[in-house]
């Protein structure tokens, strides 16, 4: 039978680093059942009957966020054979926490005692068997970066997996002892009045001690639990308690957790007195510092965005797309296909459909790849941690994050990385706004759009590429203050309780693999949904009604583009040809340029589509041009995006809601803009109507209280009152 | 009342009462900001808000809206 061994620790404990030492290459990763939290397992090196299961980072088992109900059920439904508790020895304090939570579970514990190459350079103590002893459980120091101790701590948990875990040993202090031993007995009887087996010593502890919280998962319905009496007892003696130290129950357990925990770091460790800042203090000083700050992180992002964008990914992206799907793979698959005399339409799905797309999204591919080590090795050396404590300020005003900016930044290049950037923000809330909106920034694949309208409408013209940036920062900031106000992004006032792990060099083999992770997870991506939306609307641009291959302008796409066309008639532009152009803008955005010059009759066209800008300037008034362009920038991204917005999601519902929204929100932009164009120009109709009740609902979704958060309401109006008493 | 929010860079101070409900008392607690426990504030971020304070050994970044929660004495 297999042994399964639970990783479990505090975010940023090297649990990660030492989960791959363990397990090595076998290792897979998926989702938790239901929620977005990343679940790795692998098996022990050099032992095919021992699994290695890695539990979320987290610092409490308390069920308030998806990790801590993950690692919680986990534990309690699914229990392991022994639990490995990663300490880091540097932050001991605070890590024992979780351990003292982990003890009650009735699962043999060891606890590696990691970074301990880090408290024996800086000159401190730590005295392992007395520590071990106060625990109740066997601690092996190790040090996950250097690999030192992580085999002595497998085999220490192998060694304790069969064996019954100690009984639980009283840490709180008498009076709350007496108190869980009172609900204890009274659960005992409870059991035995209905005929069940009694419980372990600690099982009972640990229903006690949730008894005692109030815990709402095991004490959702008391009275059949407890039985009416005995929950009325019960409830006396929590009130009693909590009367006498003035206190909840909760934050009593949670206070005498601390209160232990300083006795035993009182006893076991030795902290030399150090009058030196440590080299992180040093780094954070320069890094965070009041005025260096801004600058600094401005240059980290440039960098950022230089070589993943700019230069080696976006060079490698450029080949990729260019020479790899453009000539090299195409040419070769022609050529083979060529010689097994395939039928033509096969030759075109293969070549046009299936390589085209997908091509068209694992061009990305290299970008992304050199963005996600970036990425990887900010997050690991704890940079951005810092940078979410830079620029929280700016960014919780419009219902985003501190970590918001870097999406939106990578966004500038793809919007698909950016995307996929999202995932280091803890928040659900804010991670989904983030996702919802990062593509409203003009991407790469859009320029040649901006090209195209301002080179054919408004020659000469400076402003229209400023205005599309200047667009898509309006329509985040916009979405961010009318979204948080909607009931599914209130929920909750997510607390901004973060971390600021100290600094470190980063391991390579750990940001490698984090690195080919995420790549690969947007791989298998673009190898199922990318690629069916690609051969659909292949299917649809080359076929006619009556299945034959026809001119896009014959197609299928042609006619149903007709027959949707009127619905784009209140932005100016309710020609078939935009509305098919806008289409096929799904696969990659660029392609709106080239529809275009097919439409017209051109083959090949260059990049900004020059050559049909007479016939463009003909169809096209100047106005409905730059309502066509502002609602190409902002409406549902291509399909390479949607399907990063579906892996962040993990929701299909989500996924709709962000496509949604954004069509909708770029429908009613490109109304308000053409029609409060034609006004101007002394135009009324119905259009106009609609336009101002778009303005009027926009107005107010800003400058409402939020109707879902009563105490944030209050938040915002005590801050709007301190800001006019600043004034 | 003193709050934590009122703290400013250099500081040292206990805390006597967490006030608030919910998750966001839970998590300021689990992160070892509890009744009893010592404070250092070690500095406010660049643009006012949050603010970056020590508590049993880890650093740790707080929204003044959250530090307000915190009742403290020097």
């Amino acid at each position: 039978m297999t042994k399964i061994i639970a990783l479990a620790g505090n975010p940023n404990s090297g649990k990660t680093t030492m989960f791959n030492d363990l397990t090595g290459s076998t290792q897979h990763t998926g989702n938790w059942p239901g929620v977005t939290v990343e679940k790795k397992e692998g098996r022990l090196k050099g032992r095919r009957d021992v699994t290695v299961q890695d539990l979320p980072g987290i610092y409490s088992l308390s069920p308030y966020s998806p990790e801590e109900l993950v690692a919680r059920n986990y534990l309690v439904k699914e229990r392991p054979d022994v639990i490995v508790n990663i300490v880091d020895a540097t932050n001991i304090e605070r890590n024992l926490y979780l351990t003292t939570q982990l003890a009650e579970l009735g699962i043999p514990v060891v606890i590696a005692l990691n970074m301990i190459d880090i408290v024996n350079k800086n000159g401190d103590l730590i005295d392992i068997r007395q520590l071990g002893e106060a625990l109740g459980c066997a601690v092996v120091p190790t040090s996950a970066l250097k690999g030192t101790g992580l085999e002595k701590a497998a085999e220490t948990a192998l060694s304790c997996s069969g064996k019954p875990p100690l009984s639980p040993r009283p840490i709180f202090s008498g009076d709350v002892e007496g108190a869980l031993a009172e609900i204890g007995s009274l659960l005992s009887e409870r059991r035995k009045e209905r005929g069940e087996t009694p419980l372990t010593a600690t099982e009972l502890r640990w229903s006690s001690i949730k008894v005692f919280e109030r815990d709402a998962e095991q004490t959702a319905n008391p009275d059949t639990l407890l039985g009416a009496g005995a929950a009325a007892r019960i409830e006396e003696i929590i009130r009693a308690l909590e009367d006498r130290y003035d206190d909840d129950s909760e934050s009593i357990i949670t206070n005498e957790r601390y209160l232990f925990i300083a006795g035993v770091v009182r006893e076991c460790v030795q902290k030399k007195n150090r009058h030196t800042l440590s080299a992180s203090d040093k780094i954070d000083r320069v890094v965070t510092n009041r005025v260096l700050a801004l600058p600094i992180f401005a240059g980290v992002m440039f960098l950022v965005y230089f070589l993943s964008i700019s230069t080696i990914g976006g060079y490698m992206t450029d080949w990729v797309n260019d020479s790899l799907f453009g000539d090299i793979v195409p040419n070769a698959v022609g050529g083979l296909l060529d010689s097994l005399g395939t039928a033509e339409w096969l030759n075109a799905l293969i070549l046009d459909g299936i390589i085209a797309g997908v091509g068209a999204v694992l061009g990305f591919l290299p970008q992304m790849l050199v963005l996600f080590l970036c990425l990887a090795f900010l997050e690991d050396c704890g940079y951005m941690a810092r940078i979410a404590f830079i620029l929280d300020r700016v960014f919780k005003r419009f219902g985003l994050s501190g970590k918001s900016f870097i999406p939106i930044l990578v966004g500038t290049g793809c919007g698909v990385p950016g995307i996929m950037a999202s995932r280091t923000i803890e928040s659900d809330n804010d991670r989904r706004m983030t996702v919802m909106t990062t593509t409203f920034i003009p991407c790469g694949a859009k320029l040649p759009i901006i090209a195209l309208i301002a080179g054919a409408l408004f020659p000469g013209s400076m402003w229209i590429a400023p205005s599309a940036y200047f667009l898509g920062i309006a329509a985040i900031l916009i979405t961010g203050v009318m979204l948080k106000k909607t009931r599914g992004f209130a929920g909750k006032p997510s607390p901004f309780v973060m971390e600021l792990p100290a600094y470190h060099m980063p391991g390579a083999p750990g940001v490698l693999r984090t690195m080919l992770d995420r790549g690969l997870a947007f791989v298998k991506r673009a190898g199922t949904i990318i690629l069916i939306a690609a051969i659909v609307i292949w299917f649809l641009s080359s076929f006619d009604f009556s299945l034959r291959m026809a001119e896009t302008s014959d197609s299928i796409l042609a006619a149903i583009g007709g027959a949707v066309a009127p619905i784009f008639d209140p932005l100016g532009w309710g020609d078939w040809r935009a509305t098919v152009a806008t289409v096929t803008g799904l696969i990659a955005k660029e392609n709106i340029v080239g529809t275009f010059g097919v439409l017209y009759g051109f083959g090949e066209v260059a990049e900004d589509g020059a050559e049909y800008w007479p016939q463009l300037a003909a169809a096209f008034t100047p106005l409905a041009a730059y309502a066509f362009l502002a609602f190409n920038l902002l409406c549902a991204p291509c399909f390479a995006a949607i399907g990063a917005i579906r892996r962040e999601m993990m929701s299909a519902k989500w996924t709709w809601f962000a496509v949604g929204y954004q069509c909708g929100f770029a429908y009613v932009v490109a109304l308000i803009i053409y029609q409060m164009g034609m006004l101007a120009s002394g135009h009324f109709g119905v259009g106009t109507v609609f336009a101002i009740l778009c303005i009027l609902v926009i107005v107010y979704m800003l400058f409402i209280k939020k109707p879902y958060a009563g105490a944030d309401a209050k938040n915002t109006q005590r801050l709007a009152a301190a800001a006019a008493a600043a004034e | 009342m003193n709050t934590l929010e009122n703290a400013v860079s250099g500081d040292r101070v206990v805390v006597t009462k967490i006030h608030g409900e919910g998750a966001v008392r839970r998590r300021i607690m689990d992160m070892g900001v509890t009744k009893g426990a010592e404070i250092f504030i070690h500095k406010i971020a660049p643009l006012g808000d949050p603010l970056e304070i020590h508590v049993r050994g880890s650093a740790i970044s707080l929204r003044k809206e959250d530090a307000k929660l915190i009742e403290v004495a020097q």
